[in-house]
């Protein structure tokens, strides 16, 4: 089930520190958080989804951790319509 | 044998690290427990402006646009006092390879790490500088890591940073990208020493080097465009560097304009803070970085600093967020150039000063840098709507960073407001105290501290008095 082939361009996720390994001068909210890392990268081995495995990166790195994401990509947009701006430099500026 | 690679036992190894990922040892600029060399540090790189300059043409930077900006100064005047309303000239740092003056900084560092022979360059930052080592890396051929703070703890990414992290990946190189937090530099020397990739530190000799073409360029653009030098450049400012290099490069010009630093004011918001983290709409250019990194450079990630901000600032412009993207929409309503955030912080600086000054001076903004999905202020102002941030027009004072952004509905209400510089240089005097008992500063040690903020020892003297 979920078997994802190797060569497959993915998302890795992996927990770099945990809540109490973190850097002494973390702030209070930050603290409680583990301290985590994702990368994108080819995957090197036919692989189930969720479980821990090995990526080659854009740099030829090999990084183990968790195959959180399949195709990652790029969502970001321009946004919603912010009425706010629609009427600056229209006039009445001065 | 394993490395111990826990937090602690990594930062202990950090001066092996970064000697062996630079080749440069900090150590032989050395004067004193808080002094060092820096003029000695800076030319031993070993590069000319006219090598820097030619460097940098070899991979499609600097020799940009400056534009005088007509119709915002035509505006500004109509705001203004009689007789006042300086005129306002940008340079259009965007048309650099990578879309920021970041270029230029990262320019030297991926040629030097070229020359010594290192496959690859690492750096750690908050994205423009990222994208612009990426795009310098693929020139030279070289193998690329960036290392970004992006997402908090529900995995949301901040647009502009998102944007920022597709346009590094759009130049080849890799990008570990990580979770709020200081932790960043300890993964960046994990990384180094994995890789033993070059580290293009923002803060090397060869980043500030790189940055001052554009101080000498926008000096003998605005001689040949008016005749004159120009009389006050505005500089955004967050780690120093683009400040400290164009100053630097202003100078070899011959050129004594005012060197004036604007940062965004998000004051009330902790840099380190998950929930903070995605509640401001600049993910640079602000005070977060601007006031630490000016009142004590060498909390970076080499040794010694080469950018050094108060060496060169003569007066320091704080900006809200509010009036920044009304300047942003401005510019691109009035003048028909959309660009992104870093040069219209210092673009909103320069029309809240433009209007002190007299008709015949001139004021330039020094940088622009590109926009589009993540970066415009539509989708920051979309996603700080998304975040529960109230977003309306009115007077942009009332805004509260975190709660509120508070848009000018007239241009008049661009004010910005001004920094005490006095109070900037005494924190460095506090900040230099903590590393050494002044009673135990030598002849040396005090040279350095009054030159590190543009004073005299006359002024020390009295300023240690205060602290």
């Amino acid at each position: 089930m979920n078997e994802v082939k190797a060569g497959t361009w993915v998302e890795v996720e992996k927990i770099l520190l945990t809540p109490e390994q973190r850097a002494p001068q973390v702030p209070e909210d930050t603290r409680h958080t583990p301290y985590v890392m994702r990368v994108a990268g080819f995957l090197t081995a036919d692989s189930l989804y969720g479980t821990e495995v090995t990526i080659k990166t854009l740099s030829g790195r090999m990084v183990t951790g968790n195959l959180k994401v399949i195709h990652p990509h790029y969502t970001h947009s321009f946004g919603d319509t912010v009425e706010e701006l629609l009427t600056i430099g229209i006039g009445g500026e001065i | 044998m394993t490395r111990d690679n826990s937090y602690q036992a990594v930062m202990a190894r950090k001066n092996e690290i970064m000697k062996s990922s630079m080749g440069l040892d900090y150590e032989t600029y050395r004067q004193g427990e808080l002094a060092f060399d820096y003029e000695r540090m800076m030319n031993d790189c070993g590069f000319t402006l006219e090598d820097i300059i030619r460097i940098q043409s070899e991979t499609k930077v600097g020799n940009t646009p400056m534009f005088e900006l007509h119709n915002l100064t035509a505006a500004v005047r109509k705001i203004s006092a009689p007789g006042k309303g300086a005129r306002i000239f940008v340079k259009d740092e965007a048309a650099n390879a990578s879309g920021s003056f970041k270029a230029r900084r990262a320019s030297i560092s991926a040629y030097v790490a070229a020359q010594k022979g290192y496959k690859g360059v690492i750096a750690a930052t908050s994205g423009n500088y990222g994208a612009a080592v990426a795009s310098q890396a693929a020139q030279r051929g070289l193998k690329c890591i960036i290392v970004q703070e992006v997402f908090d703890s529900k995995g949301i990414g901040q647009p502009e940073i998102v944007e920022k992290g597709r346009k590094c990946e759009a130049f080849g190189a890799e990008v570990i990208k990580l979770s709020v937090g200081p932790e960043l530099f300890y993964y960046l020397l994990l990384t180094l020493e994995e890789t033993g990739f070059f580290n293009a530190s923002l803060y090397t000799p060869f980043g500030i080097k790189g940055v001052e073409s554009l101080g000498y360029e926008l000096t003998n653009q605005i001689r040949s465009m008016t005749g004159k030098d120009p009389d006050a450049v505005m500089i955004t400012h967050a780690g120093g560097g683009n400040l400290t290099g164009t100053a630097r490069g202003m100078l070899a010009a011959g050129c004594n304009a005012q060197v004036i630093a604007c940062s965004v004011d998000l004051s009330g918001l902790h840099m380190a803070s998950d929930r903070d983290f995605n509640r401001k709409s600049f993910t640079t250019g602000h005070t977060g970085f601007g006031v630490p990194f000016a009142t004590w450079p060498d909390r970076t990630d080499v040794p010694r600093n080469a950018a050094r901000s108060m060496r060169y600032m003569d007066d320091y412009i704080l900006v809200n967020q509010g009036e920044v993207f009304y300047i942003t929409e401005l510019l691109a309503k009035l003048e028909g150039i959309e660009r992104g955030p870093a040069g219209n912080t210092s673009l909103t600086g320069a029309v809240s000063l433009a209007r002190e000054m007299d008709a015949d001076k001139i004021i330039v903004v020094q940088e622009t840098e590109y926009t589009g999905a993540g970066k415009h202020h539509n989708s920051q102002l979309s996603f700080a709507q998304k975040m529960g941030i109230e977003v309306r027009r009115g007077n942009p004072e009332e805004g509260v960073n975190g709660k509120s952004i508070v848009i000018p509905e007239r241009l008049a209400q661009v004010k910005g407001h001004r920094q005490d510089m006095e109070k900037l240089r005494l924190s460095y005097l506090k900040n230099a105290a903590k590393q050494l008992d002044p009673a135990k500063w030598t002849d040396i040690d005090r040279a350095f501290v009054a030159a590190d903020v543009k004073k005299d020892l006359k002024w020390l003297d009295q300023a240690l008095k205060q602290i």
